[in-house]
């Protein structure tokens, strides 16, 4: 597993607030991400997993805090930049382009990593033209690398909700991330899904991707990833291998309430 | 984009070349038909096909709602009229500025779709943050304000002598040859209107590859992708800002090539031509004849600029005929038939006549939602 001698810092936040008015909905977090895990957050509804994802790819502004991404500063910076220093996302309410083709999808997530501009479109040169065939081609093979190749041609709305969320994934891998966050991935899946969802992300990870993960599958996440951090109320409240934070008595208290004895 | 199988392929060709043959005679049938006048609304109904497709492009593509369309026309029509007319000349007598009158039109041309561009980009960047109504609210401010501005513009300097407009604009001139002189080849007379035509048809086909090219595009994609979800549009890395800039500046020079040509074809500009009701009118062609759908555009922009040419040529000679006088003003008539027509097509197809499947998908969505949503309710109710 990941936590061995050898680990490399990935990303790194510390003492990140984030505030909606009076609601603090991150408070003083902190966490690290070595390169090659699969790291896991967890935390009861409305605890704040969200609200980290949009401050990490640059969606919301945190209030404060430190944010560095291979060493690169990416504190207040722009979605763009984020995605393109190598953090990919997926989002909790699937976000795709529903009447775009799923190919299409996929390939809008190229952007980031190619050129072409109008005058390229207009003249259609040779460079252009590779460019646009090298993304059409690893498009498709993000599809088939996530199993919906089949689907190319369909509109994402009319894809079935377990290959929406594959497409999301294929789309956020075609911008070539280093950091994979999936925001409840397993979400409304059934058991078949998840199993083939959960060989899905142990791939992504073997071919050199680091993944965050918001799941409410416990048993899931406790055969998947390598470290789990627990929000709640915006706070860190414990952090470590699955075995220890499960037993953790401030976790258990957190999902199930204080006990009176 | 399209693949023809062989045999189809030839028919394709066939079908193009007669089409090429039916546009490039089809300033003679109408003349001789239907008489000059009728080569002349030919002429403008081009104008408003290249206004048409820039439009497309920020609102059909991008998703962006533009109200003051018509400023880029009115900013391409100012370029030429003033950097091709003697209304500069006491202005610049003297500077050493005097070359940059009367510049050939391969350099005008450029320039006029260029300033216009700028314009888009002067217009976008306040707006960005804006969306739907809002950015419609400000679009529409800014139509007025450049029209306002050249209504003004005629103290303490005298740039766009105001109201009264800028007269005696040079035609067109192409390899030596004013276009407001007649030509004959082959036999043919050529008038200044076929001229026209012709050299209209030609921007207005560039303008058509242009859009083709960049719908199918990277950029075109990425426009797409933030008309359908600007927050997922900005996660996967698409600089949202720029690539909307983009939007802005590139319909925004498609319009200023259309007035660069409408200021020399008229020979006179004034800013009673770049009002709201143009930028109105060009929207509806866009979205009457179906957004962000190249063919759907340009028939919405002939059909709107056409019928209130034909009901002008009907409605008072059927009036002379049936009643013996003038009873209705065909200007009124005209707007009236207009909105009941916009009114009928909005209700009967919302898509436009001749949607693109995307846009009829996402219109059918909206169908589908509803009817989920209703037949939740009813469950809920029973
Ligand atoms: N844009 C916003 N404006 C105001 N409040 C917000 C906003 N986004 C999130 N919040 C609030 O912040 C808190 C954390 O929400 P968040 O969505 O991050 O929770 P979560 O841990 O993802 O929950 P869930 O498991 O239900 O997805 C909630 O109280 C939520 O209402
Ligand atoms: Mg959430």
């Amino acid at each position: 597993m990941a936590n061995q001698a050898n680990t490399e810092l990935l990303l790194e936040i510390s003492g990140i607030h984030k505030r909606f008015g009076g609601l603090c909905a991150l408070n003083d977090v902190a966490l690290s991400i070595n390169k090659g895990e699969i790291y896991g957050l967890i935390g009861p509804n409305g605890a704040g997993k969200t609200t980290l994802f949009n401050v990490l790819t640059g969606l919301y502004q945190p209030d404060e805090g430190k944010f560095t991404f291979k060493g690169i500063d990416l504190f207040r910076q722009k979605p763009n930049v984020v995605v393109d220093s190598g953090i990919a996302r997926t989002f909790q309410n699937i976000r795709l382009f529903h009447n775009m083709t799923a190919l299409e999808n996929v390939m809008v997530g190229r952007h980031v990593r190619t050129k072409a501009g109008v005058i390229g479109a207009v003249f259609r040169n040779p460079g252009t033209r590779v460019e646009e065939a090298a993304i059409k081609a690893r498009s498709l093979e993000l599809l088939d690398y996530v199993g919906i190749r089949k689907h190319a041609e369909e509109h994402a709305k009319n894809l079935s909700y377990g290959d929406q969320r594959r497409l999301e994934i294929a789309r956020a891998l075609a911008t070539d991330p280093q950091l994979l966050a999936l925001d409840e991935p397993a979400a409304g899946m059934n058991g078949k899904e998840t199993d083939d969802l959960k060989r899905l992300m142990e791939k992504i990870r073997a071919d050199g991707v680091t993944i965050l993960l918001i799941e409410h599958d416990v048993k899931l996440m406790m055969g998947l990833c390598d470290r789990i951090a627990v929000l709640d109320y915006g706070k860190k409240i414990a952090e470590g291998v699955p075995e220890v934070v499960k037993n953790d008595p401030r976790v258990i208290e957190a999902y199930l309430g204080a006990t009176p004895d | 984009m399209l693949t023809f199988s062989k045999k189809n392929k030839v028919t394709a060709y066939i079908g193009m070349a007669v089409f090429a043959v039916v546009l490039a005679v089809l300033p003679f049938i109408m003349g001789a038909t239907l008489g000059n006048t009728w080569v002349r609304n030919l002429d403008l109904a081009m104008l408003y096909i290249m206004l048409a497709l820039g439009l497309n492009i920020v609102v059909g593509y991008a998703g962006l709602l533009d109200l003051g369309y018509i400023a880029f026309y009115a900013v391409g029509a100012y370029v030429y009229a003033l950097l091709n007319s003697p209304h500069l000349v006491p202005l610049l007598a003297g500077t050493g500025f005097e070359w940059i009158l009367h510049m050939p039109l391969l350099v005008v041309l450029p320039l006029a779709a260029l300033m216009a561009g700028l314009f888009g980009v002067l217009l976008g960047s306040p707006t960005l943050k804006l969306r739907g109504d809002y950015l419609a609210i400000v679009t529409l401010g800014f139509g007025e304000i450049v029209r306002l501005f050249m209504n003004n513009l005629d103290r303490p300097i005298n740039i766009t002598n105001g109201p009264q407009g800028v007269n005696l604009i040079e035609p067109v001139s192409l390899f030596g040859h004013k276009f407001s002189q007649a030509i004959t080849v082959f036999g043919v007379e050529f008038r200044s209107v076929h001229l026209y035509y012709y050299l209209f048809l030609a921007l207005a086909l560039m303008i058509i590859v242009v859009s083709i090219r960049l719908q199918s595009s990277r950029i075109g994609r990425a426009w797409v992708a933030i008309r359908e979800d600007e927050i997922a549009a900005q996660a996967m890395g698409i600089n949202t800002r720029n690539v909307k800039l983009l939007a802005f500046a590139m319909g925004a020079s498609f319009g200023g090539v259309s007035g660069a040509m409408f200021a020399s074809f008229q020979g006179f500009v004034s800013p009673e031509s770049f009002i709201l009701m143009e930028s109105i009118v060009v929207l509806a062609m866009v979205v009457l004849g179906g957004m962000g759908h190249i063919p759907g555009v340009i028939l919405g922009a002939i059909l709107l600029f056409l019928t209130p040419e034909v009901l002008r040529d009907v409605v008072n000679p059927l009036q002379d005929k049936l009643l013996g006088e003038r009873v209705v003003n065909p200007e009124n008539l005209r707007m009236l038939l207009f909105g009941l027509a916009l009114i009928f097509v909005m209700l009967v197809r919302p898509e436009g006549l001749w949607p693109s499947k995307r846009r009829k998908a996402e219109l059918h969505e909206k169908d589908e939602k509803a009817a989920a949503e209703a037949a939740e309710k009813e469950s809920a109710h029973g």
